[in-house]
Parts: structure tokens; sequence; C-alpha cells
């Protein structure tokens, strides 16, 4: 994170310990292996996560430590593993099921929708799903259309379901051990393009409350607010305002459920405009849910209409100069926040 | 398809002891048929009498399937049911009271009335839940196998399902799962001929029973509505999966007395009532073990009626327990939707 003027809270159960430098994808190979450590209930399944260590070899070294009966190469079966991991939830495991991309959960809906979500209501409160669902998102990657989908959306529109969305290692740490640790299902998005993206993270243990959004970045003029792989787009905007002496502050939610809006509606209310920027489809997304929460909550201390900038509402195409087409960049967001405020 | 197993031909003083020796759990098993025949009965009463929200699949006429196969299994084992899951509720162990609650929207009842017929789940007796998605509970049954494996408890898991389920793929997925780590779990395919409205000679290609041998599971397919058999095959596979040699598939054949739910009336279109009349008539489940309870000198008429009479009461008491039960708060809506 290049970013000087970054003020994370790093809220209030931050650990405290010698800081760090890893990459997101270190984060969460180490976050697994200690909570692996911490609970024997816990284990790992998953297409290719054993000796392969996933194609993007987050989880290499872990078999070697912890043994192929608790790093569980699995056949190409998302609706299977993940309703195996529904099961193992509700009869005392921890398990968490690695879904290679995100695309993939499509294969699985009936499992985490009809199944994971419910169970615990369906049952009166009396059963519980401590599942967590690890995923993927994120295009320019240049694997087309099935592999590089953003669909935290309709995950997040389903009720018994958390959804998580970390954007730096140290958030990524955090919100995994809240995850592992919750008695929910909880849907894990990692950006496959941020798996290099290096941070700093504490040695001992912290974990990072569901539900608590961070201020990445102070400002006065606009909020932007970002989640996962937006979040460095909006960072890199900001910069570029911070040049045009527009004074951007840039909100990341962390976990669309359960959703900050408080912190969203402080930030809109205090600047008075906001663009929304979130990599999913933008027709019926996640812009548009927090678009409408914080149009709702500080209306009257708006200067503009809210702004939307989500992934263009078409199948995401090969070619690297069509794809690039189709995701929102720092570019587009400094130009949307200019004419926010009234600098075309 | 239609090939049966009929018990193997034993010595007069064999099959005498035998009948010593299973008294006490036949007579059980013909009680818990009758529970299970009455509490349905009633729910069709109650859904014509519209005092009853929502539907119900009723389960009249299967009833030795989950009665045969749950005197196969431990207290802490664990279940699986489908949409048609009464009969296993109560099989594992759920009182009447509570469920006739459950099904009432009532707040006594097994899930606080957030459930209904459907979706009735009980910790105490090892239910997992029934599941209104067909095949749907087929990866929650595996991965409670899977839990028992991983912590060394040495319980079973069975999936009910129905003949309906051979339609879907997460079926497939998990029994391969299942096969390839041993895991401890029966599958038990209740086959009543009908997809919902449609036969399955019009759904289902092939073999049943090769679905699961394909995945070198050990399958069975025997006749449903003889509890002794369903019993005598099931305790034989759950205690094998038990040991650690691998997941059962049991086909019972089988057949529903009743619609597809209780507002399924006019089913001529799809299944005549000769075909109903003749299952009603040769094949009820109860009947066939009640004949044999007289037959061995097990019973007399008097004490099987003596059973059914109490069955009846035991019913009775427990739907006017779901009637008088209050509704959950308004405030509960809320509730439970996360942990």
């Amino acid at each position: 994170m290049s970013t000087p003027s970054v003020v994370s809270s790093q809220s209030s159960q931050a650990g405290t310990g010698q800081m760090r430098e890893v990459t997101l994808g270190q984060a969460i190979r180490e976050t697994l292996a200690e909570e692996l450590r911490r609970d024997p209930t816990v284990f790992i399944m998953g297409e290719d996560v054993a000796e392969a260590g996933t194609p993007f070899k987050v989880l290499s070294g872990l078999v070697e430590e912890f043994g192929p009966q608790r790093i569980i190469d699995s056949p190409i079966s998302e609706a299977g593993i993940s309703g195996l991991g529904v099961g193992a939830a509700m009869t005392g495991m921890r398990p968490i099921i690695d879904i290679m991309f995100g695309d993939f959960i499509g294969l699985a809906m009936d499992q985490i929708v009809n199944q994971a979500a419910k169970v615990h209501y369906m049952s009166g409160g009396k059963l519980r799903v401590p599942l967590v669902i690890r995923t993927t998102l994120g295009a320019t990657r240049r694997t087309a259309a099935q592999h590089s989908q953003s669909l935290h959306a309709w995950v997040s529109h389903i009720p018994g379901l958390k959804v998580a969305l970390p954007s730096t290692p140290y958030d990524a740490k955090g919100l995994l051990k809240t995850a592992i640790r919750d008695d929910n299902p909880v849907i894990f998005f990692e950006d496959k393009m941020m798996y290099q993206l290096k941070g700093q993270v504490p040695d001992d243990d912290y974990t990072i409350p569901f539900g608590v959004a961070d201020v990445k970045r102070a400002g006065t003029d606009i909020t932007l607010v970002a989640t996962s792989s937006m979040v460095q787009i909006a960072l890199a905007a900001a910069e570029q305002l911070a040049e045009l002496d527009i004074s951007a502050e840039v909100v990341d939610p962390r976990t669309t459920t359960p959703l900050d809006k408080e912190t969203l509606i402080a930030s809109a209310q205090k600047t008075s405009r906001a663009i929304v920027i979130d990599e999913g489809y933008e027709r019926y997304g996640v812009t548009a849910e927090l678009a409408a929460v914080i149009a709702d909550g500080a209306f009257y201390y708006l200067d503009a209409p809210v702004k939307r900038l989500g992934a263009m509402d078409v199948p995401v195409p090969f070619s690297p100069v069509l794809e690039d087409q189709t995701v929102p960049t720092a570019e587009a967001v400094t130009q949307l926040a200019k004419t926010l405020c009234g600098r075309v | 398809m239609t090939q049966t197993k009929a018990p193997r031909e034993q010595s007069a003083q064999q099959r005498a002891a035998d009948v010593r020796e299973g008294a006490e759990q036949w007579m059980l098993a013909y009680r818990l048929m009758l529970r299970i025949r009455f509490f349905e009965e009633q729910v069709n009463d109650l859904y014509r009498t519209a005092r009853m929200p929502g539907l119900a699949h009723l389960y009249s006429g299967e009833e030795a399937v989950a009665v045969g196969v749950c005197q196969a299994l431990r207290p802490d084992d664990y279940i699986t049911s489908t949409h048609r899951g009464h009969g296993h509720c109560l099989a594992k162990g759920a009182s009447i009271d509570r469920m006739f609650a459950e099904l009432l929207g009532k707040e006594p009842g097994y899930c606080r009335g957030k459930g209904g017929s459907m979706h009735i789940a009980d910790q105490e007796t090892g239910n997992l839940g029934a599941n209104a998605i067909v095949g749907g509970s087929a990866g929650i049954a595996t991965g409670a196998a899977f839990s028992s494996k991983m912590l060394g408890t040495g319980q079973v898991a069975v999936c009910f399902f129905g003949d309906g389920a051979l339609g879907q793929g997460v079926l497939y997925e998990v029994m391969n799962m299942a096969s390839l780590w041993k895991l401890p779990i029966l599958y038990v395919c209740e086959n009543n001929l009908y997809n919902e409205y449609t036969h399955n000679a019009e759904t289902t290609a092939g073999s049943m029973l090769a679905r699961a041998q394909a995945f070198n599971i050990e399958a069975e397919e025997i006749d449903g509505q003889d509890v002794r058999l369903v019993y005598a095959t099931a305790q034989r596979l759950v205690e094998r999966a038990r040991r650690g040699d691998g997941p059962g598939f049991l086909l019972a054949n089988t057949y529903r007395f009743h619609g597809h739910h209780v507002g399924d009336i006019q089913r001529t279109y799809y299944r005549s009532k000769e075909e109903e009349e003749y299952w009603k008539a040769e094949r009820d489940p109860i009947t066939i073990l009640g004949n044999w309870l007289l037959e061995e000198h097990v019973a007399d008429a008097a004490q099987l009626e003596r059973i059914r009479s109490e069955a009846q009461e035991e019913v009775t008491a427990g739907v006017e327990f779901g009637l008088n039960a209050p509704f959950p708060e308004i405030s509960e809506v809320t509730e439970h939707v996360y942990a």
C-alpha cells in the first residue's frame, strides 16, 4: 500500500505486537495455519488444496504440517463439498470449503442458499452451521467470462449468510479469523489479483469484528465507498484527487453482511458526496444497495446524487483490450468525483 | 427392478428362537408404524378441515422403511429426512405432540413453528432435519458421516430420500466421496414409484441399484413393505458402515398410499385406482407385520387391537396439544437468522 495518508482504524480488537510485512496470500495462509493449530475441528476441503496448494499457491505447505486428513483434496464437486461442509458444520466440525473461482459457486448455490443459510432459522435456532466458504473474485486476469466474475452480491442477498471482502493483508487475517470462529456460514471472497499485495500485520493473534467498516483514508470533500479489489482503485483515485485539491475519504465496509451502515452514512453526511465502487456487476448489485443506504441515511446532507461504479453489465470478455473496459479504474473514479465536486 | 429378497429359509427351531428374541422389537415396530399411520391420517384430516396451514406430504404406506431402518440405529446416530418426512422423525424418536405443534406453526413445535412439515429437525434424536429440496439433504448426511469419522464417535448417518432424488446430481457427488473416504453412511432410497406426479419409468434410466454399485457402495434392493426384512438389511449395512467398511445403499420398494401431497386428490392421470387398491389391500406394511405377529403367536388379536387403540389415543392427545399450543411471539420473526 503506497498511500502515505492511510489512517486505517485497524479497529477494536487489533493486535499490538511487532508488525511485519506479508502478502495477502501469505496472510490468508498463516491465518489458516494458526486456526488449524488452535482448533482441531477445523479442516480444509477443496479441489487441489493439498499438495498443489491451489492454483494460486495460497495453501502451499499446509498439507505438510497438517496432513491429508485435515487438508483434503476433493473431487471436482462444488455442490458435494459445500453440502458435506454444511453437514460437518452441523455436527461438530468447522469446515473451510475452498471454491477455487467465485464463478463456480453457481454449482453450489442450493447448498449455500437453501441449506447453509437456512438451517439455523428453520430449526428454530437449534442447529448451527459454522462453515466458511473461501472463494475468489476479480477480473483482469485474462481468464474470460467463467473465471472472472465478482458474484458476492448473490450471497449478500441471502439472510443467514455473512459475507466478508478483505482488501488488505491486515483485514484478510483479522476477518478470516472471525469467519472461522463464527457460528454462522460465512462466504469469504478474496480478490485473486491481490494475493501479491503487501501490507503490515502484527505477530500476535487478533480478529476484526464483522459489520465494522474501516476508513482507509480520511477526507472531507467526497466519500469513496469501495470494496475488496476496488479499495486500491479508490485509494489511487484519492491520490489523483488530492493533486486537484479534492480531499477524498475512502471507506471500506469490509463485510457486506452485516453492513456497517452508520459509518457509511456518517462519512457521506460529512463530505456531502459519495461514489460507491464495487467489482460486481453494477445492475442490481452491491453498489445499488450501498448507494441506497447512503441516499436514505444522508439525503439531507448530500450536495449531489450518490453515484455508482460497478463492473460493466457484460460477460467478462477475454481480449485484454475489451476486458479492461469492464472494471472501474482509478481514472474513472477520479473523473466522476471531479464531476460531483463541480470540477469538470 | 422388481426383484425382492425373501428372508432366508430357516430351520423351524431357529425360526422359533428368532421369533422369541425379536418379539419385543416387532411389537414395538407394529406400534411405531401405527403411530405414523394414525399421525398421517390425522394430518390429512387437519388439512381437509382447513385447520393446518400450508401442505403436507404423507408417509402412509411407507412406514416399514423408516421404522425398520431406525430400529437398526443407535439413539445418537444421525438421520436426514425429506419433504415426506413425518415417518422418519417419529421413527427416530420425535414426540407426537411437538410434531403436531410444528406442523401447526406453534411455539412448542420442534422448530418453534419456523420449519413446519417439511423442515422438522430434532437434535436430541439425531434428526438433522427434513428437507424440502429433493436430494437436498444428501450433502448434510454425508457431512455428518464425515464428522463422525473425523471425531471418531462411531455414529452412522442415514440419508433418506425418494426415487425422485435419483435425478439430482449432488447425490452422486456425495456418494462418490462417501465411498472414496469410507464414510459411515447408509443411503436409503424409498422407491415409491413416483417422482411427484410422474412415474419413475419416465424419469429414471437404467438400474437404480447400479448407480450406487458404480461407486463401489454396498447396495441391496428389498421389499420395503416387510419391516423385518428392512431391519435385517439395514442392520447389516449400518454395522458394516460403523465398522469402517464403507457406505451402504438400501433400495426399498414401497408405495405411498396418498397423493404427492395432501391436496393431490385427482391422480388417475398418473396412477390407477386399481394399483392403489392393490397396494393397500395386499402390500400394507402394517397388515403384513400384524399377520406375521398372529401367525407366529407373538400376539393375539386383542393385543394388536390394544396397541392400535393406544396409538390412536397418542395421536389424538398429540393433535390436541398442537391445536391448543400458542403461536410464537411476533418478535420471533427476526430471531435465529444468525446464531
